[in-house]
């Protein structure tokens, strides 16, 4: 089933269907050596992100989906097959990558200025040239009035924007998230997720965005990769046509409902909901 | 956004501990127990009768503190100097030993591994022998004085440097950081407490180790002086210098403790102490 691509919903917007192709990953299979037999995580997983548009892998906990990032971010080594980013293939960290994770993972001992301006300093870049670049960034996420503040003193939705501006600060090709919503609560993961359209839809990054919320990718992305398990594998990729922007009332809307049960019919083949 | 509206910066509020203990009722608190004490103390000599070389009541004591300020501040000094060169070495020595350590398969079995050994020998039966090797005068102190306070600077310091958010060490190469951006960025900041808590080990064993050495073979120093005194049944010569070894200790701990806060002020432990609950 993998590659097959659908949608439930006629496609009356714009898609990036057209667009030409940033990342490839071609028949990837990561398999983890173990005494007690060898895990197969990820099984023959063929995708592309197309540039600009906002790709998000679906699916349930243990599913390889975090596994598939860190591959392609180069923090973990595949098995078999190949993933090429603009064309190169991908043997270490790519170069104008942006990350988040789950956990903000801001340092401690930096104020939220200086934890934004990291990347900068790994890239040994002129740190004063992106001083206000910096604080423009934090502005659109309303953190200007903390810049000089530290991450202990911001609540879990601060730090998580702290740690977008921090992945947004070299102007990333390619912008991973692996749950970066994940540990937080409904109300400030519902505002992030507007906050992370608005940024998107003006900078039309590229994004492969990991997700366990079946909402949150259809709001947010132009593709939906649904993954199912044991092993991990892509089962579906659904192109989601629903108009920009979208807003939180668009999760009531009927298409974006058809978008949801579709879906769910989906991991209810896969056995994956049992409701 | 609703959570920064009602999170506007906070003013420089609260900066005095709680409002249940003002500031400078700590030092009040503890100048009375001092006097208390002071004055038990010189209550039970006196109803006892104890001889003064046996047990010295606080008056003598400080009648010794004063009509010897000038010889007993020759001996610190000494003891003093010792003190803080072998704390210096150890630290300096403990975190490039860590460092190997830590980034090194070959130096963490074999160093660290004999480092543990010798810990194991109690090293004041190794003492004497120093001072057979080096002579009695203060650089035989100074390496006794790094060979007790050396093994916890290094075990803090390992565990810090160590103890490193595996997210952390992902976010730096998927970052591209060298592995000496890592070190410095991400590995020593967050090893910082740690080498603090090794330090305050450190400082006061340094001081241990000095008195040790000079209660072995020395001239000079507090622990010559608390050696010759007792020899001379100057009891309360004794009590003088046990009673600024006291000082000292507790003026050096205090001094590291004073110097963390500044250094790590963000550290979970000093959130409190700056009114940042």
């Amino acid at each position: 089933m993998s590659g097959v691509e659908t949608s439930p919903v006629g496609s009356y917007n714009k898609t990036t269907a057209g667009e030409p192709v940033l990342v490839e990953l071609r028949n990837i299979n990561k398999t983890y050596k173990s005494p007690r037999g060898d895990i197969h995580a990820l099984e023959n997983i063929n995708l592309e992100i197309r540039a600009g548009e906002f790709l998000s892998l679906l699916g349930p906990s243990g599913c390889g989906k975090s596994t598939l990032l860190r591959c392609l971010a180069g923090l973990e080594a595949i098995s078999s097959g190949e993933v090429r980013i603009g064309g190169e293939l991908l043997t270490r960290p790519p170069e104008g990558l942006g990350i988040v994770f789950q956990h903000d993972l801001l340092l401690d001992w930096r104020t939220v200025l200086q934890n934004v301006l990291l990347p900068i300093e790994f890239r040994r870049l002129p740190k004063q040239d992106y001083r206000e670049p910096a604080l423009a960034l934090l502005e659109t996420f309303g953190l200007r009035p903390f810049a000089d503040r530290f991450p202990w003193e911001l609540s879990g939705g601060m730090r998580q924007r702290v740690a977008i501006c921090r992945a947004l600060i070299d102007e990333p090709s390619l912008l991973l998230m692996d749950e970066p919503f994940g540990a937080l609560d409904a109300i400030t993961r519902d505002n992030l997720n507007i906050e992370l359209q608005r940024i998107w839809t003006r900078t039309k990054k590229s994004v492969l965005f990991i997700t366990h919320s079946i909402p949150e990718a259809i709001l947010l992305s132009s593709r939906v990769a649904v993954m199912g398990r044991d092993p991990g594998h892509i089962e579906e990729i659904i192109e989601v046509a629903l108009p920009r922007p979208r807003t939180l009332a668009t999760r009531e809307t009927p298409d974006f409902v058809r978008y949801s049960a579709y879906v769910r019919t989906i991991f209810e083949r896969l056995g994956t909901l049992v409701a | 956004m609703t959570e920064v509206a009602t999170r506007a910066p906070k003013p420089a509020q609260q900066r005095s501990a709680s409002p249940s203990r003002p500031p400078g009722s700590h030092a009040r608190f503890l100048i009375l127990f001092f006097l208390i004490t002071v004055a038990a103390w010189q209550v039970l000599c006196k109803v006892t009768g104890v001889r003064s070389y046996i047990f010295p009541g606080p008056t003598d004591v400080f009648h010794e503190l004063l009509t010897g300020s000038g010889f007993l501040f020759w001996h610190t000094l000494y003891t003093m100097t010792a003190t803080l060169v072998a704390f210096a070495i150890s630290v300096i020595l403990g975190i490039i030993l860590s460092i190997g350590i830590v980034y090194s398969r070959l130096l963490d079995r074999t160093l660290f591994t004999s480092l543990v050994a010798t810990n194991a020998v109690p090293k004041v039966a190794i003492a004497p022998l120093f001072i057979l090797w080096i002579g009695i005068g203060i650089e035989s102190k100074i390496v006794i004085a790094i060979l007790v306070s050396i093994f916890p600077m290094v075990v803090d310091c390992v565990v810090g440097l160590r103890s490193v958010d595996p997210g952390l060490l992902d976010l730096a190469r998927a970052y591209r950081g060298s592995t000496l951006q890592t070190f410095w960025k991400i590995r020593l900041p967050n090893a910082l407490p740690s080498i603090f808590a090794g330090m305050k080990v450190a400082i006061s064993l340094s001081l241990v180790g000095t008195i040790v050495g000079e209660f072995v073979g020395s001239n000079w120093g507090l622990g010559f002086v608390i050696l010759q005194s007792q020899g001379q049944y100057n009891t309360a010569r004794v009590f003088a210098a046990i009673l600024i070894l006291a000082v000292l200790g507790t003026l050096l701990f205090q001094l590291l403790d004073w110097a963390e806060l500044r250094v790590i002020p963000w550290h979970v432990s000093h959130r409190n102490r700056h009114g940042h609950a």
